[in-house]
C-alpha cells in the first residue's frame, strides 16, 4: 500500500515535473521549505518530509545534512527555514544570531539514544559510563582493562562538528561533569561519517564506536550501559530510552526563526502528530510523549 | 579594410595578453583573500597556541603543527611511492616500449588520473585498509600509509603522462650519439635521455606532489583524521589528519569571522605557501640547470 503510494507520487511528481517544463503552470501554488542540519536527522526528516508531502502535494521540502552546526550556521546566515539539531543551541550560536536579527526557537521532535558499539567478535558486552569515559580519554589502551581480549583499543568518534560528538564528550567523556576538561585521546579517529564508524567497526575487532541507535545495523554488537558499577547495565532500545533506565539518551531538535508561521508552523505541528511521531519509531528513534 | 584588420589584431593581442597575465592575477587574488581572512589569526590566537600540538578547535585548542605533519607525512609517503614508479613506467613507455603498447597504454595511465578520488576513497576504506591492518597487524588500517598509498596512485598518471612527454621530446639525435659512441642501451637512457629531459621530469615530480599535497576526499576518508603530531616514517602505520582533510570537514560548521574560521584559513594559507616554496625551488634548480647547460655549450 505504501509502495504504490509513493510510487503514485513519485508518478505525479514526474508529471507535474514534465508538465512544468512545457511551460503549463501548476494549478495549486507550491510553497517551498527549507531544512536542514544534523545527520542524525537526516533520515527521520526525510522519512517526514516524503509523507508529509504525500499528503501536501503543495508543499515541497528540501531536506540535507551537514551537521547540527551547520543546520544552525544555515539558520542564522537565514537560508533555511528550520534547522535541525541534535544538541541544543549553544549560547554562542544565539548571540551570533541575534546580531544577523534573527531569534532561533527551541522544538523537541523526537528522543534518540546513543548506542556504543563494538565488532562482534569482541568479547566484551557490558561497560560502565566511567569505563567507556576512560577508553575515549586514553586511560584504557587495550581491552584486557576492561575484561576483553589482549587487544589495542581503537577509538572511533564523529568529527567534531557533529551534535553526536559534542553530547558524547560531554555526556560520556565528561561523565555530565561541566567542569571537566577531559578530551577525547589525540588519537581518536574522527570519521566524517556515521557510515565510515560503521564500516570500521564491522571489520575491525579492534574498534569502538558510537552512534546514534536509529542508525545501529543489526549484525554489529551493542554495549549495555551501567551508570555505575553497581548499576544494572541496560541495553539501548526504544523501552530503555523511554523509561530513562539508558545513560545516553537525548532529545533531538529543530529550530526555526522566531514563532514559526504558515506552512512551517502547520508542518511542525504535523511533526509532533501520533502519525510523524510512528514513523520516528519505525526509524528506530524515541517518539516524544 | 587595412584599418579593421588593425583594430582585430590589436583585440586578439590584447585578449592573448590577458588570459597570459589571469592566471597570474588569479594566484594573486586568491593569496590576498587568504591573507585577508587567516592572516586575523595571528592577533587571536598567540604563536605559542596556534603552533601547539593539540588540535582540538571547539574547545579553542588551535595547535596546527599535527596537521602540517600529517600532511607532510601523506605527502612524502606518496612522492616514495609515485616518484620512482611513475618516472620507470614513463621511461618503459617512452624508450622501451613499442609504440603500438605505448599508444594503448598511455591513455590508460591517463584515464585512471580521471578516476575521482571519492572513488578511491572507497577503495581504500573496503579494500586497502582491511587488507593493510589484517598483513601488517595493524591496530586499525585507516593510517597515513592508507592515504600515501591512495595518494601515489592518484599522483603516478600525473608523473607518467608528463615525464613521458618530456622524454619522447628528447631528439633522436641524442640517443643515436649516445649508441654509437658504445653506449648500452641502459646508459643511454640513465646518462642521456634522463638528463637531457630532466626539466620536464622536476615540472612532472612537482605537480605530482601538488596534487597529493592538495588532496582532500581520498585522504579524509582513509587517514582516519588523528590530530597525532607526527615525527618521523614510522608514523606512517598510525592514523594522521592532513590540513585538507581539515579545512573540509570542519569548513561547513564554523561561523563565518569566528577565530576558528580564521584558523581554517591560515591553514589554506599554510598550505599556499608550502605549494609555493615547492614549485619556486623547483623552477629555480631548472632554472640553474639551464643556465650551466648554456654555459657548458658556449
Amino acid at each position: 500500500m505504501k509502495r504504490t503510494l509513493l510510487f503514485t507520487f513519485l508518478l505525479v511528481f514526474l508529471v507535474s515535473c514534465s508538465s512544468s517544463g512545457q511551460g503549463t503552470a501548476d494549478s495549486a501554488p507550491q510553497t517551498y521549505i527549507e531544512n536542514k542540519g544534523s545527520d542524525t536527522i537526516v533520515n527521520l526528516a526525510l522519512a517526514w518530509a516524503e509523507q508529509y508531502q504525500l499528503e501536501n502535494p503543495n508543499i515541497r521540502l528540501s531536506v540535507t545534512g551537514g551537521g547540527s552546526g551547520t543546520g544552525i550556521a544555515a539558520l542564522v546566515n537565514g537560508t533555511v527555514d528550520i534547522a535541525n539539531a541534535s544538541r541544543q543551541i549553544k549560547q554562542k550560536e544565539i548571540d551570533l544570531a541575534n546580531e544577523q536579527g534573527i531569534e532561533p526557537m527551541e522544538h523537541i521532535i523526537a528522543g534518540d539514544a546513543i548506542a556504543v558499539i563494538v565488532n562482534p567478535t569482541n568479547p566484551v558486552r557490558e561497560l560502565t559510563l566511567e569505563q567507556i569515559s576512560k577508553i575515549y580519554s586514553g586511560a584504557y589502551t587495550n581491552w584486557r582493562e576492561v575484561g576483553g581480549d589482549d587487544r589495542p583499543i581503537v577509538r572511533l568518534s564523529r568529527e567534531t562538528n557533529s551534535g553526536t560528538h559534542v553530547y558524547f564528550l560531554e555526556t560520556v567523556v565528561r561523565l555530565g561533569d561541566k567542569e571537566s576538561k577531559t578530551l577525547f585521546s589525540t588519537n581518536t579517529l574522527l570519521l566524517p561519517s556515521s557510515e565510515g564508524i560503521i564500516s570500521e567497526v564491522r571489520q575491525n575487532p579492534n574498534a569502538i564506536g558510537y552512534d546514534g541507535l536509529g542508525y545501529v545495523p543489526e549484525d554489529l554488537n551493542m554495549i549495555a550501559i551501567a551508570p555505575e558499577a553497581s548499576d544494572e547495565y541496560i541495553l539501548p532500545s526504544v523501552d530503555s530510552v523511554n523509561n530513562g533506565t539508558y545513560a545516553i539518551a537525548r532529545d533531538l531538535y529543530m529550530y526555526t526563526n522566531g514563532e514559526p508561521t504558515g506552512e512551517v508552523a502547520i508542518y511542525l505541528e504535523w511533526i509532533m502528530s501520533a502519525e510523524a511521531q510512528e514513523i520516528v519509531k519505525e526509524l528506530g528513534f524515541v517518539p516524544i510523549n | 579594410m587595412q584599418k579593421d584588420l588593425n583594430w582585430r589584431e590589436f583585440l586578439i593581442t590584447r585578449l592573448i595578453k590577458f588570459s597570459g597575465y589571469s592566471a597570474v592575477i588569479f594566484v594573486g587574488m586568491i593569496f590576498f583573500f587568504l591573507l585577508k581572512e587567516g592572516l586575523p589569526t595571528l592577533t587571536e590566537v598567540p604563536l605559542g597556541d596556534l603552533f601547539a600540538t593539540r588540535w582540538y578547535p571547539i574547545e579553542s585548542y588551535y595547535g596546527i603543527l599535527p596537521l602540517i605533519s600529517g600532511s607532510i607525512l601523506v605527502t612524502v609517503g606518496a612522492g616514495i611511492i609515485a616518484v620512482p614508479f611513475g618516472i620507470g613506467v614513463a621511461i618503459y613507455l617512452a624508450e622501451i616500449a613499442p609504440r603500438w603498447l605505448r599508444n594503448t597504454l598511455k591513455p590508460l595511465v591517463e584515464l585512471l588520473g580521471g578516476l575521482p578520488s571519492v572513488v578511491l576513497g572507497f577503495l581504500g576504506i573496503l579494500i586497502l585498509s582491511p587488507t593493510l591492518r589484517v598483513t601488517l597487524n595493524l591496530p586499525t588500517g585507516l593510517t597515513a600509509l592508507s592515504g600515501a598509498l591512495l595518494l601515489g596512485g592518484i599522483a603516478i598518471p600525473t608523473v607518467v603522462s608528463i615525464s613521458e612527454d618530456a622524454l619522447d621530446a628528447v631528439p633522436k639525435s641524442y640517443r643515436d650519439a649516445a649508441l654509437a659512441l658504445g653506449a648500452t642501451r641502459w646508459q643511454t637512457i640513465w646518462r642521456v635521455t634522463l638528463p637531457a629531459a630532466r626539466s620536464g621530469v622536476l615540472t612532472a615530480v612537482m605537480l605530482g606532489v601538488g596534487r597529493s599535497i592538495g588532496e582532500t576526499m581520498t585522504v579524509m576518508m582513509v587517514t582516519g583524521n588523528a590530530p597525532v603530531l607526527a615525527t618521523g616514517l614510522a608514523d606512517l602505520f598510525s592514523p594522521v589528519r592532513t590540513m585538507t582533510a581539515t579545512i573540509a570537514a570542519e569548513m561547513g560548521e564554523v561561523a563565518n569571522a569566528s577565530t576558528h574560521y580564521h584558523v581554517l584559513f591560515f591553514i589554506g594559507l599554510v598550505l599556499f605557501l608550502i605549494s609555493l616554496v615547492v614549485n619556486v625551488t623547483a623552477s629555480a634548480v631548472v632554472f640553474r640547470q639551464k643556465k650551466r647547460a648554456e654555459w657548458v655549450l658556449s
